[in-house]
C-alpha cells in the first residue's frame, strides 16, 4: 500500500470563547491517498469545515490544538509536520502550494476590487519564480482548461461579472493552477443550482484524473458523495463516527447516525417512503452528551453502555470503521 | 371556474422596469410570462425550478405581494372570490387574512427583539383577529402546541433556537391567523437533511389536518416529489410542465424537466456519471430568447424552437407541456 499522502491522528480542537473552552474537533484521525477522493459528510455544526481548515492552520487566532493531535504532510518523500508549522513563509507549502482550497461562496472568496486575472497571476508568483507573463498564460490555459468561454476576455474581468457557476469553475481553476497535491473542497455546489451542480462535479472528477491529485470533498449532500467519492468520512458533533468505502456507508451503513441520515433523505426511486427525520436537536458543543456523543438522539440506543462508555472504533475485515457500541458487542457475542 | 380550484392564474405576466437611459425603451425584466396554473382546494402544489426562473415572483403575485403587469389572478373559497389584479381596500386586508408567506431563511424572518409569543401573536394583533390579551395567548398556545413548540418556548428570543425550531415559529407565526393558502419559499433550503425532513413531515401533517392549500417552492426536485401532490417546472419566467407528481415522474414530457431530473445526484454509488448534463446558464430575463425560451440549452433544439414559442398544450389529463415535440420525445 502507498502511504498516505496526508494523514491526520488524533485531532483535537477548542475554541477559546467567553463560555469557555469549546470543544470543535474530538480525537479525528483518517489518511488521504495520493488521487483519493475522500468525503466528509454530516450536519451543520459537526466540524466539518474546522477539520478541513486545520490541515491548512486556516483556523481563527482562538483555536486550540491539543498537543497530541498530528497532521503529516507527504510531498516529495519528505514528511511535513503541518501543526508545527508557525511562520507564514514556512505555511506556504501548505496555503496554496501543496494545498489548495475550494469555498462554499464563490462571491465572498474573489476580492471584489481586483480582476479575477489579477488574483490568478498574484497566487502563481507567490507560489513560483515565473514571470508574470507565464503566470498570466497558465491562468488563462486554466480558465480555458475548466470551460470558461473566451478566458482571454475573462480573465480581465472582476467577480460581479460572472455567474454563480461561472465565478466557482474559476475559483477552481485558481485553485488548481499551482498544482496542488490536495485540493480541499467545501461545499463547492452548495449555492449552485442542481444542473450547474451536475456541471461542476464533472468538471471536478475530469480533474482528478488529469491531475492525479487528492480532494477532501466537504458536503452534506450524500447524493454529491455517492457521485464523487471514493471513501466517506462521516461527522458528528465533532466526532468521526463511521470511515468506509462509499459503496459500505451508503449501501450498508454500520452506525446507528449515518443509518439516520440516509433515512431523511427525499428518495426519488421511492417516492412512498416516508422521510423518517433524525429526532432531536444537534446538542450544543458546550454541553457535550458523555459516552457517546449521538446517544441522546439515537434510535438504536442500547442502554448505561451508551451513556457512560466512549465506543472505540471497531474495523471490519474490509477496513469499514465505525464507533459504536452496537458494533463491538456484535464482535463480542 | 370549477369549484375545486381555489386559486388560479391565467396568463399571469410580471414584469419589473428597469431604470433606462434618457432615450429609447426601458428594459424591463419579464419574471413571469403567460404562466397558467390552477391549484386545487387542499391541494400541495409544487413550483420548481433554478434560481432567477421566476418561481418566488410568481408566489408572490399569488400573494398580490408582487405587481400583476398583465392577466389575471382569480382566489376563491367558499365564501368570497377575488380578482387579485384589482383587489384593494378592505378586501385586500381580507385577503391578507386568508393568505399567506413563509419564508427561506428562519434567521431573518424573525425579529430578534420580540419573543416567540409576541413573533406569533403579532399578525392576530395586526389584523384585529382576537379582542383581547387573553384570547390572543389561547389562540397562540393553539398554534405553538402544533407546531411542536412548549409553552417554555414561548417566553425565549429567536437566538436561542435552532434552525429547524426557528423554522417551526416562521410556520405559526404563517398559520396563526388561520389562512387558507399559504406559500412556502424555500422553506426548507436553509435546513440539514434530518431537519428537513421534520420540517417537511409538519407541513404535511399540517395540510392534511387543517386542509390548508399550500403552494411549496423549492428547487429541490427530490424534496418536490416526496411533499407535493401536483408539480408545476418553471424555466425563465414560464411554466414548461406541470403535472400531478407521480405523472411527472413516470411520464416526463419536456427536455428541461429531463435534465433537472437527471442532474440530481444518484445516492447509488454504482450509478455514477449518466447525468444528462445541460450546457450553459439560464439566460438574463431582461432579453429572452425568441421562441421556446429554453432553446439555448435544449439538446433537441430546432429552427421552430428558436422562431416559434411552443404552445401551452394538455397531454393527457391534467399534464400540460410547452414544447413543440413533446410527442416525439417521450
Amino acid at each position: 500500500m502507498t502511504s498516505p499522502l496526508i494523514s491526520v491522528k488524533d485531532l483535537t480542537l477548542r475554541f477559546r470563547t467567553d463560555e469557555g473552552l469549546v470543544t470543535a474537533v474530538n480525537n479525528v484521525s483518517f489518511d488521504i491517498a495520493p488521487g483519493e477522493v475522500l468525503g466528509l459528510v454530516g450536519e451543520s455544526g459537526s466540524g466539518k469545515s474546522v477539520t478541513a481548515k486545520a490541515l491548512m492552520m486556516l483556523n481563527a487566532d482562538n483555536s486550540v490544538y491539543d498537543p497530541a493531535s498530528r497532521i503529516t504532510l507527504r510531498v516529495d518523500d519528505q514528511e511535513i509536520d503541518v501543526l508545527s508549522l508557525r511562520r507564514p513563509r514556512e505555511q506556504m507549502i501548505i496555503r496554496g502550494g501543496a494545498i489548495s482550497m475550494i469555498f462554499q461562496e464563490p462571491m465572498a472568496s474573489f476580492a471584489p476590487a481586483i480582476s479575477i486575472g489579477d488574483q490568478m497571476v498574484e497566487q502563481l508568483l507567490i507560489h513560483s519564480d515565473m514571470t508574470v507573463a507565464r503566470a498570466r498564460e497558465i491562468s488563462i490555459e486554466m480558465l480555458d482548461r475548466v470551460g470558461i468561454p473566451e478566458p482571454a476576455q475573462r480573465f480581465k474581468q472582476y467577480a460581479f461579472e460572472f455567474s454563480g457557476g461561472m465565478r466557482q469553475r474559476a475559483m477552481i481553476a485558481m485553485a488548481l493552477s499551482t498544482k496542488p497535491k490536495l485540493l480541499i473542497a467545501d461545499e463547492p455546489t452548495t449555492a449552485l443550482d442542481v444542473t450547474i451542480q451536475a456541471q461542476v462535479i464533472e468538471l471536478m472528477k475530469d480533474l482528478v484524473e488529469e491531475f492525479h491529485m487528492s480532494i477532501l470533498f466537504i458536503t452534506h449532500d450524500l447524493g454529491v458523495i455517492a457521485q464523487t467519492a471514493d471513501r466517506v468520512a462521516v461527522m458528528y458533533l465533532g466526532n468521526l463516527v463511521e470511515t468506509g468505502t462509499v459503496r459500505q456507508v451508503i449501501n450498508t451503513p454500520a452506525h446507528p447516525y449515518t443509518r439516520g441520515l440516509l433515512n431523511s433523505l427525499p428518495k426519488l426511486d421511492d417516492l412512498e417512503a416516508p422521510l423518517t427525520p433524525v429526532p432531536g436537536d444537534i446538542p450544543s458543543p458546550l454541553d457535550r452528551p458523555s459516552g457517546c456523543v449521538f446517544h441522546t438522539r439515537c434510535q438504536e440506543f442500547i442502554g448505561d453502555v451508551c451513556k457512560t462508555q466512549i465506543p472505540d472504533y471497531s474495523k471490519d475485515s474490509a477496513n469499514h470503521e465505525v464507533s459504536c457500541h452496537l458494533a463491538t458487542q456484535g464482535e463480542q457475542s | 371556474m370549477s369549484n375545486d380550484v381555489l386559486i388560479r392564474a391565467d396568463g399571469l405576466s410580471v414584469h419589473f422596469p428597469l431604470r433606462g437611459f434618457m432615450f429609447g425603451e426601458r428594459p424591463v425584466v419579464r419574471a413571469c410570462e403567460g404562466i397558467n396554473i390552477e391549484i386545487e382546494k387542499g391541494s400541495f402544489f409544487g413550483l420548481v425550478g433554478e434560481s432567477g426562473s421566476g418561481k418566488t415572483t410568481l408566489g408572490r403575485a399569488m400573494l398580490k405581494a408582487a405587481p400583476i403587469s398583465k392577466g389575471e389572478v382569480i382566489y376563491s373559497d367558499d365564501e368570497v372570490t377575488y380578482n387579485l389584479a384589482t383587489l384593494e381596500g378592505a378586501e385586500l386586508k381580507d385577503y391578507r387574512k386568508r393568505s399567506q408567506l413563509i419564508f427561506q431563511d428562519p434567521y431573518a424572518a424573525l425579529s430578534p427583539r420580540m419573543t416567540v409569543r409576541d413573533i406569533i401573536a403579532e399578525p392576530l394583533e395586526v389584523m384585529g383577529l382576537t379582542s383581547n390579551r387573553d384570547e390572543t395567548d389561547a389562540r397562540v398556545r393553539e398554534i405553538a402546541a402544533m407546531c411542536r413548540l412548549n409553552l417554555e418556548h414561548l417566553r425565549r428570543f429567536p437566538h436561542a433556537f435552532s434552525g429547524g425550531q426557528r423554522q417551526r415559529i416562521s410556520i405559526a407565526r404563517a398559520l396563526v391567523s388561520g389562512p387558507r393558502f399559504i406559500v412556502a419559499d424555500e422553506s426548507v433550503a436553509a435546513l440539514d437533511v434530518s431537519i428537513q425532513a421534520d420540517v417537511l413531515n409538519l407541513l404535511n401533517k399540517i395540510q392534511a389536518d387543517s386542509g390548508i392549500t399550500f403552494l411549496f417552492i423549492s428547487h429541490d426536485l427530490s424534496v418536490i416529489a416526496h411533499t407535493c401532490d401536483f408539480v408545476a417546472v418553471m424555466y425563465l419566467g414560464q411554466i414548461v410542465e406541470s403535472a400531478p407528481t407521480r405523472k411527472l415522474f413516470s411520464e416526463t414530457s419536456h427536455p428541461y424537466t429531463r435534465a433537472l431530473l437527471s442532474a440530481i445526484p444518484s445516492l447509488d454509488p454504482d450509478v455514477r456519471g449518466h447525468a444528462q448534463r445541460l450546457e450553459g446558464e439560464i439566460p438574463s430575463p431582461i432579453n429572452p430568447p425568441p421562441g421556446c425560451r429554453f432553446n439555448t440549452r435544449c439538446p433537441h433544439a430546432q429552427e421552430r424552437c428558436r422562431s416559434e414559442v411552443p404552445e401551452w398544450r394538455e397531454m393527457s389529463s391534467k399534464h400540460h407541456v410547452a414544447c413543440h415535440f413533446a410527442e416525439e420525445l417521450a
